[in-house]
């Protein structure tokens, strides 16, 4: 939010002015009693939940995993930065991860998830999900809930207008925020306009494995790349980009950005994109960024350093893209479920913008263009324009639709959800937000076949909504009722923050190909230990590597001496156990790094280094049965010029 | 309140020394702390109620409704089984000697083909719910038998290697 929105102070203080007042109203007349509310979120105890809701944790940099319509938390899934509780960028296997071309990078702000797709409609294999900051894209395994891939996206800069994927999630599309040199260079600062670019980064997704490849950037004018989404049925084959500061800017945007009376949503023909590489078009310059895989056999992750990418000029490039005028600053960019209809919500502005898919193509077939931007045509506001949801609110965001021929747009200034009918542009019906909504989700939003049951309103302000806890008070969603032709505001509830955006999917779709445990016969981990006979203790040098494994509830082995000061100690930790839901835990006093959690058939590594002697304790960190307490063992150390051999046992006295 | 608290901890510990008695005789006299055990750990030496359970007719509860063993012994399907005991099992059972587990030496004189199977692939429900099993998770220190998740045919290759252990 902090990085999508420039007019913060005035917005904080109408969303005061304006919340305050619609707080007292309602919480007086409508207790949950006074409606059905309480009955339609709840879940009953051993019961779940028909939705999955995957929530960004905006800076927090992890996603989090939410049933609806309960809102209880089921996971915090850690993408971009590290997790204590899971070992997640701290073990030995998971810290190639958050690798970057700049080094470890071991937090980021995660924006904009987005769920895999097979002929336009939700298939529940991954969430994409992009790390703005240091801009990279990761992909979770939704068999695992796992990170599983992250790709780190050279010449992009604040990588927010991303990571949406295409109707048959050919790519995933990531595109800059800021514009900057490209290549980068020492230059000065005010001669960013007309020297800086934009790179709209295209990740092929390989239909069997996932595995992510960075195919090419189209190079756009130095223009800020704000939100953006794919065409679909008709439209399949392009995508569309909200863009703001097309003044070019580089210092006060908060004014200076907002100068023109319209920016653009930038139409780009990807199919056209492909064909001009496939005529050797595309030119490879050199980019260092960093391809970071796990694998769930081995159960490791590796960090590739990449040395170029592909690029193409959009403005040497005619039919590649085209811009279509779109007041003011235009946040979001949304395409209906026809794929018809694209929707600017220009955020100085308070009406909302409707180009027509259709109409565009005509346009473009007449050359009928206002003029151009660096080589780019520029077509006319008027010729592609489907429609005006006219004042509707203040601040609009962003726009989902339920499938049945309605648009849903938040108002960030105004804190309300307002629906309004699509082809008519009238507005139905409006429910306040408490306060300040940003995103807002309906599960199957971006694709042809959206679940209209519900939406979900992530606020950036909750003030007086729950019991305070000092400065900072929760994050929190709301979650309404759309079923009907009026909507209702069903529950608040808390979340990890910052909830910035969020994507929704059907449970079935997903809980069937949830996997329970990873076979113990498939670890391919190099330092596994598959029983308790292929524990074992290995001295090279100060390296010391302990193959332990963990069953209910003892470690083998779990007494072991020989270790020196000044050794570096690898836990090489197995779980043993091939039953649902039985992870074990473990660290030792003093280790710098953290516990482990390790699943069952996972082999889990982390590093100690002990500083003095002594005989210091382990434990199992996760409650794992009734003997968990007892779940425990020794590792004695001795002066570093002893010369105790190494030993290891377990159940000997 | 306090004498309540009272009450409850001597009933308490009276039930904890019960126990104890019908499990460890051998040191039941009175509690030793700080001295170093002396002969084998108590582990090894500890009577178990169930070893001496023998039922041949309890089929256990779980998908093994019936199952009759060869004549002879398959000697490939023992090979095979003692491989997954290995990879699955050892950590808890040892083959002669009681571990975290029985042993698994000579249990076809002592259980069903049947029960065995039900043993390993509906360990959870047997627990709860056979005499035998119950008492075995009491006998051994409230350790579940973890379902490690096999298969029926991988379940069949280690009670084939049982019948090996003699």
């Amino acid at each position: 939010m902090k990085t999508s929105l420039k007019i913060v102070p005035i917005m904080i203080a109408l969303a005061f002015m304006t919340g305050c007042d619609k707080t007292g109203n309602t919480n007086k007349k409508k207790g949950a009693l006074g409606t059905n509310a309480a009955e339609k979120v709840y879940v009953a105890p051993g019961e779940y939940d028909e939705y999955y809701a995957f929530v960004s944790g905006g800076f927090s940099g992890q996603l989090s995993v939410y049933g609806l319509p309960s809102g209880r938390l089921f996971k915090v899934i850690p993408v971009f930065s590290q997790d204590a509780e899971k070992a997640y960028g701290y073990n030995e296997e998971t810290k190639p991860m958050l690798n970057t071309s700049h080094g470890f990078v071991p937090w980021d702000d995660s924006h904009h998830p987005d769920i895999s797709q097979t002929n336009g409609s939700l298939d529940g294999r991954w969430v994409f999900i992009n790390g703005n900051n240091t801009p990279r894209i990761a992909k979770v395994d939704l068999t695992t809930f796992e990170t599983t891939e992250i790709i780190e996206l050279p010449n992009s800069a604040g990588n927010h207008s991303s990571s949406f994927v295409t109707e048959n999630t050919e790519y995933v599309v990531a595109g800059t925020r800021f514009s900057v040199p490209i290549p980068q260079k020492d230059m000065p600062i005010k001669e960013y306009k007309g020297n800086f670019k934009g790179a709209l980064s295209f990740i092929s997704v390989d239909p069997e494995d996932g595995g992510m490849d960075l195919k090419f950037q189209i190079l756009m004018p130095g223009f800020n790349y704000d939100l953006a989404h794919p065409g679909r049925g008709a439209s399949h084959g392009w995508f569309f980009f909200s863009t703001y500061n097309t003044e070019e800017a580089s210092t006060l945007l908060e004014v200076n950005a907002s100068q023109n009376d319209k920016d653009f949503i930038a139409a780009i023909n990807w199919k056209k994109a492909e064909e001009y590489l496939k005529e050797g078009k595309g030119k490879k310059v050199p980019a260092r960024y960093a391809h970071n895989t796990y694998n769930e056999t081995t159960h490791m992750a590796t960090s590739t350093m990449m040395e170029e990418v592909m690029t193409l000029d959009a403005s040497e490039l005619p039919g590649l893209v085209y811009l279509l005028p779109t007041p003011k600053s235009p946040h979001g960019c949304d395409v209906d479920p026809s794929g018809e209809y694209i929707v600017g919500s220009g955020k100085l502005s308070a009406n909302l913008t409707v180009h027509s898919f259709t109409k565009m193509l005509a346009a473009i077939e007449a050359k009928s263009f206002e003029g151009d931007a660096y080589g780019i045509p520029i077509l006319k506001f008027e010729d592609v324009l489907a429609g005006v949801v006219d004042q509707a609110g203040l601040g609009p965001l962003h726009t989902e639709f339920d499938g049945k021929g309605n648009g849903y747009t938040s108002f960030f200034i105004s804190s309300e959800v307002v629906k309004w009918k699509l082809g008519t542009w009238e507005v139905i019906d409006r429910q306040p937000c408490y306060y300040s909504v940003g995103h807002i989700m309906i599960p199957g939003g971006n694709s042809r076949a959206p679940f209209g049951n519900y939406l979900l309103a992530m606020n950036k302000i909750t003030k007086d909504r729950y019991l305070p806890t000092g400065p900072e008070v929760t994050q929190s969603a709301q979650l309404y009722d759309i079923s009907g032709e009026k909507m209702e505001l069903l529950l608040d509830f808390p979340t990890v923050g910052e909830p910035h955006y969020a994507a929704g999917i059907a449970a079935d779709i997903v809980m069937k190909n949830s996997k329970k445990i990873f076979k113990l016969e498939e670890n391919a981990h190099p330092f596994a230990s598959k029983s308790e006979a292929d524990t074992k203790v290995v001295r090279d040098g100060k390296v010391v590597h302990v193959y332990m494994t963990t069953i209910r509830s003892h470690f083998a082995p779990d007494n072991i001496e020989g270790i020196k000061v000044g050794d570096k100690v690898y836990f090489h930790v197995t779980n043993l156990e091939q039953d649902y839901d039985v992870p074990h835990g473990v660290s030792i006093i003093g280790a710098n790094t953290s516990e482990l959690l390790i699943m069952p058939g996972q082999t889990e590594t982390f590093v100690w280094e002990p500083k003095e002697v002594g005989v210091w304790p382990f434990y199992c960190t996760d409650f794992c049965s009734a003997l968990h307490q007892e779940m425990q063992g020794y590792v004695r150390v001795s002066p570093a010029n002893s010369t105790l051999p190494l030993s290891w046992s377990v159940g000997e006295d | 309140m306090k004498q309540y608290i009272y009450i409850f901890v001597l009933i308490c510990s009276s039930i904890f020394i019960s126990c104890g008695d019908g499990n460890t005789e051998k040191k039941s006299e009175s509690i030793k702390i700080g001295t170093t055990p002396k002969e084998e750990s108590p582990v090894t030496t500890q009577k178990s109620d169930a070893s001496s359970m023998i039922d041949l007719t309890n089929k256990g509860i779980g998908p093994i409704k019936s199952l009759t063993l060869g004549a002879t012994i398959d000697d490939a399907l023992a090979l095979k089984g003692q491989e997954n005991f290995k990879l699955k099992c050892t950590a808890c059972h040892k083959p002669d000697k009681k571990f975290i587990g029985p042993a698994p030496t000579g249990i076809l004189e002592r259980r069903s083909p049947e029960w065995i199977m039900n043993m390993i692939l509906n360990p959870q429900e047997m627990v709860e719910k056979d005499p035998i099993a119950k008492q075995l998770l009491i006998d051994n220190n409230g350790s579940p038998m973890a379902n490690q998740s096999l298969t029926e045919e991988e379940a069949r290759s280690i009670l084939e290697y049982f019948r090996t252990l003699k």
